[in-house]
């Protein structure tokens, strides 16, 4: 194929060209940035969380009544001595917060008393000896609380937790020897040294905030019970198969505890699947918002292409039947056609992969967004260039149809 | 002339139907997703008090000093104030009005015993409060400053609990069972919920679907124990336990605001903050130099990054898409008034001057644009009822579709497509009449 005629023939209609390589760079810019945005989300909702999902929910109960914090405590025991008992509940536990929550506490972990920036962040769940086993997630060295470890206190009397679970990941980040087991490290507020006797495997912490995603999987137990604060989460794994069962039973036996309680009618009682749900809704709505405006981009373009194209077709009808009176092929025409489009599109993406790149950068600078890897910049060109080739085809094959004939007519 | 170019441009549109739908359904969409984008955009970085909030300051003061923040280019001291700080400077109350305030989640039995007891939303606040914001009441009206000092048995509800509770009438002189204690009621707020909560944006991220239901002085509150259900952020563990060890120690829990209505009031103010901490740096409490803050509300809006990134990127994806639509367009319009060269050479041939030939193509185009605006207002309709959908609720519930962004909409689309069809005109203008006629 000569590509010297066509470019001759461009400079004739240079503004036509120069708007549609103009929208296919444009169309590349924006697709890629926001093709890259719905990796980055998937990325982010996909990730485990360490717990095993299935058969887990969560009841939050308010304390209705000034009680104090004894009353609370006995309360919270009880409950959890009803829970147990339910034929449709497997195991449960009292927790402050829990994985993918959002909300909860966290603390900077050090590594010396005296150190003054911290080392790194982590979530601090006050758990107790069924945590793990609710949760459904494995110790990997050491070994778990036992009942006489879990202290009753709020947390401003809390001096000191000689005894925590660590997150495997907290435990390579603390120790990347992978000896984290028996070391002791200052966890808590004060001065006084935590103790590693145990390391479970994966295990997600609260922190759902983007800026918190380096920590995101650094967790501490802490054998204790959290009282003073007017509201317990009650993590419950139910039997197999049995989750909807356990959800009518939990709050049912818990009001015939106690009667002086509330459950948010919103979000008082949800099952882990819409824990998760609510965790990563604003990363959802972003994919799909991305995935729309990404397939609105790419059909308008094509439908611009065609649009253009079939004009550029109806403006030389005649010269199409010149070409073919004087021997060219139907083949030659369609490659015409084609090839025309090919060269508009490589301009195109030439100027939007830099534009992509400038969009990208200025993202990167204003906004939480991660650095354009080169995979997307190169897909999106194929995809671009390939529908730009889809769309021509229709008009270009009703060019090469053109009969040699219509170079006799005047138009 | 302008009914004929009217006629002539749907006369045109109406030839070639595919190209003319093509090019109203892609200033639609383009249109539709800049606008659906705007209204959560304008939803969440709108001034939630626009008469007042430059006269409105949130003060910080740094009383933890460097050792708290995590190095590097951070110099900004605590979002939030620790109660001493928070009690002396309402007791200097240099300002014209001036409240602490900090969330409270306390339960309440409702007046018919049948009832569940319910946890409502609120906070404890300081009478000036009401002033300050111009809170609106439905009836009644705030608790006074003596109040305040008094620790009152005093409660302003909100008009949903008012509904809930005593079926929406007049309920002030009523008593409400709160925290096992006994309140008389003496105002309920008018419907107000101002996005964002822009006087506790620290506990509340700006958007919040809690719904704030009563408010009690401060001081009661501490005085009854009523704990803070917010945020709290130490820099080291309190020495005091329970809620009064909280009190004494240098957590930051408190929110506080300050109105000052004059750029002098603001510099006097500043100067009060830096005398402050000086005053308190002389009692061996801080090391560091002064480091203080006292920030309108647009700006502390800013600060605390209230509006969420995500929906400036959306928006600023959207406006991406408005503009290829645009490309799009231009190119399109291109196609179709050079289709017509030679209908412009005969006019011009005839006499008509090259201003005729900008009107009538600057009509047509402004035609699509008004056609491509109708849908884009249909398409954003869609958008807006759909937004819950993608968008967390206390976010989607706050874009609405209203006359402003109906009016925008076809401004918009109109006005997008006349600056596409420019350069299209211009060319179909350009025209030379002797060619066009020749070639025939």
């Amino acid at each position: 194929m000569q590509i010297k005629p066509i470019l001759a023939a461009m400079r004739r209609h240079k503004a036509g060209t120069i708007l549609i390589g103009f929208q296919i760079a444009l169309t590349l810019a924006i697709v890629c940035n926001a093709l890259f945005i719905i990796h980055e989300r998937i990325a982010r909702v996909s990730r485990p969380s360490g717990v095993n999902e299935s058969n887990l929910f969560v009841i939050t109960s308010d304390w209705a009544d000034n009680s104090s914090n004894d009353n609370i405590d006995a309360q919270i025991k009880a409950d959890l001595t009803a829970l147990h008992q339910l034929g449709s509940v497997q195991d449960a536990t009292s927790l402050n917060s829990f994985p993918l929550h959002g909300t909860g506490w966290d603390n900077f972990i050090r590594m010396t008393p005296d150190q003054i920036h911290m080392t790194t962040d982590a979530s601090v769940f006050l758990a107790d000896e069924h945590t793990l086993g609710t949760l459904g997630v494995k110790l990997i060295a050491g070994r778990n609380f036992t009942p006489d470890e879990v202290q009753s206190l709020t947390i401003q009397d809390m001096k000191g937790w000689p005894a925590i679970i660590v997150s495997k990941d907290l435990a390579k980040v603390l120790f990347p020897n992978g000896d984290a087991l028996g070391k002791q490290i200052y966890a808590s507020n004060n001065n006084t040294p935590s103790t590693i006797v145990g390391i479970t495997d994966t295990l997600q912490s609260h922190m759902m905030d983007s800026d918190d995603n380096a920590f995101a999987y650094n967790a501490v137990l802490v054998p204790m019970r959290e009282v003073g604060t007017g509201y317990v989460h009650y993590l419950i794994r139910a039997r197999p198969g049995q989750l909807e069962a356990a959800m009518r039973d939990v709050p049912k036996a818990l009001i015939a505890q106690n009667r002086m309680r509330i459950f948010d009618p919103d979000d008082g009682e949800m099952t882990f699947a819409q824990v998760r749900a609510k965790a990563y809704e604003r990363d959802y709505g972003m994919a799909i918002l991305m995935g729309i405006v990404s397939a609105v981009l790419l059909a308008i373009t094509a439908a611009g292409i065609v649009g253009l194209t079939s004009f550029w077709v109806g403006q030389r009808r005649r010269q199409i039947g010149i070409r073919r009176a004087l021997g060219a092929t139907r083949n030659d025409i369609l490659s015409y056609f084609m090839t025309e489009n090919m060269l508009i599109g490589v301009a195109g993406v030439v100027v939007g992969t830099l534009l992509a790149i400038g969009i990208n950068l200025w993202m990167v600078t204003h906004y939480d967004v991660a650095r354009l890897s080169g995979t997307y910049l190169l897909v999106g060109a194929v995809v671009l260039l390939l529908l730009g080739q889809g769309a021509v085809l229709a008009p270009a094959l009703r060019a090469s149809r053109v009969p040699p004939v219509e170079a006799t007519r005047s138009v | 002339m302008l009914g004929y170019y009217i006629d002539l441009a749907v006369r045109s549109l109406k030839r070639s139907p595919g190209l003319t739908m093509l090019m109203v359904l892609a200033i639609g969409f383009g249109v539709a997703a800049s606008m659906t984008t705007y209204s959560v955009f304008r939803a969440v970085s709108g001034d939630p008090i626009p008469w007042k909030s430059s006269k409105l300051f949130v003060p910080q003061i740094d009383i933890w000093g460097p050792k708290a923040r995590q190095g590097g280019t951070d110099t900004e001291p605590p979002n939030a104030m620790d109660y001493n700080d928070a009690v002396a400077l309402m007791r200097a109350h240099r300002a014209k009005y001036q409240s602490a305030m900090y969330h409270i989640s306390p339960s309440i039995i409702p007046p018919d015993r049948s009832m569940h007891p319910i946890n409502v939303g609120g906070h404890a606040v300081y009478s000036e409060f009401f002033p300050m914001f111009d809170v609106p009441f439905q009836y009644g009206s705030g608790w006074s400053a003596s109040d305040d000092t008094q620790s009152a048995a005093v409660v302003v509800i909100s008009s949903k609990l008012n509904q809930k509770l005593f079926g929406g009438v007049n309920s002030v002189g009523k008593t409400l069972d709160i925290e096992g204690k006994d309140y008389r009621i003496v105002g309920v707020l008018d419907n107000w919920a101002p996005k964002p909560v822009f006087y506790d944006v620290v506990n509340t991220g700006g958007f919040t679907t809690d719904f704030e239901d009563v408010f009690l002085p401060f001081r009661r509150a501490i005085d009854m124990g009523i704990a803070n259900d917010g945020n709290t952020n130490c820099d080291e563990i309190p020495k005091g336990s329970g809620f009064v060890g909280l009190q004494q120690s240098t957590c930051i829990w408190i929110a506080y605001m300050v109105e000052l209505d004059e750029k002098a009031d603001v510099a006097a103010y500043r100067d009060y903050l830096d005398g402050y901490f000086r005053e308190q740096k002389e009692a061996g409490r801080f090391s560091w130099p002064v480091n203080n803050r006292l920030r309108d509300v647009p700006a502390w809006l800013k600060d605390q990054h209230v509006a969420p990134s995500d929906t400036q990127v959306s928006l600023v994806v959207a406006l991406g898409l408005l503009i290829v639509c645009l490309v799009n367009t231009a190119g399109l319009l291109l196609a179709k008034f050079l289709r017509r060269s030679s209908e412009i050479g005969v006019r011009r041939a005839l006499g008509a001057p090259r201003n005729a030939i900008y009107t009538q193509f600057l009509i047509e185009a402004g035609i699509v644009g008004a056609a491509g605006g109708l849908l884009g207002l249909m398409l954003t309709w869609v958008g807006v009822k759909s937004v819950a959908w993608v968008l967390p609720k206390e976010i989607a519930t706050l874009a609405r579709m209203d006359f402003s962004l109906l009016i925008l909409t076809l401004i918009v689309a109109v006005i997008a497509t006349v600056l596409a069809g420019l350069y299209p005109t211009w060319r179909a203008s350009r025209v030379q009449p002797a060619l066009q006629l020749k070639s025939n």
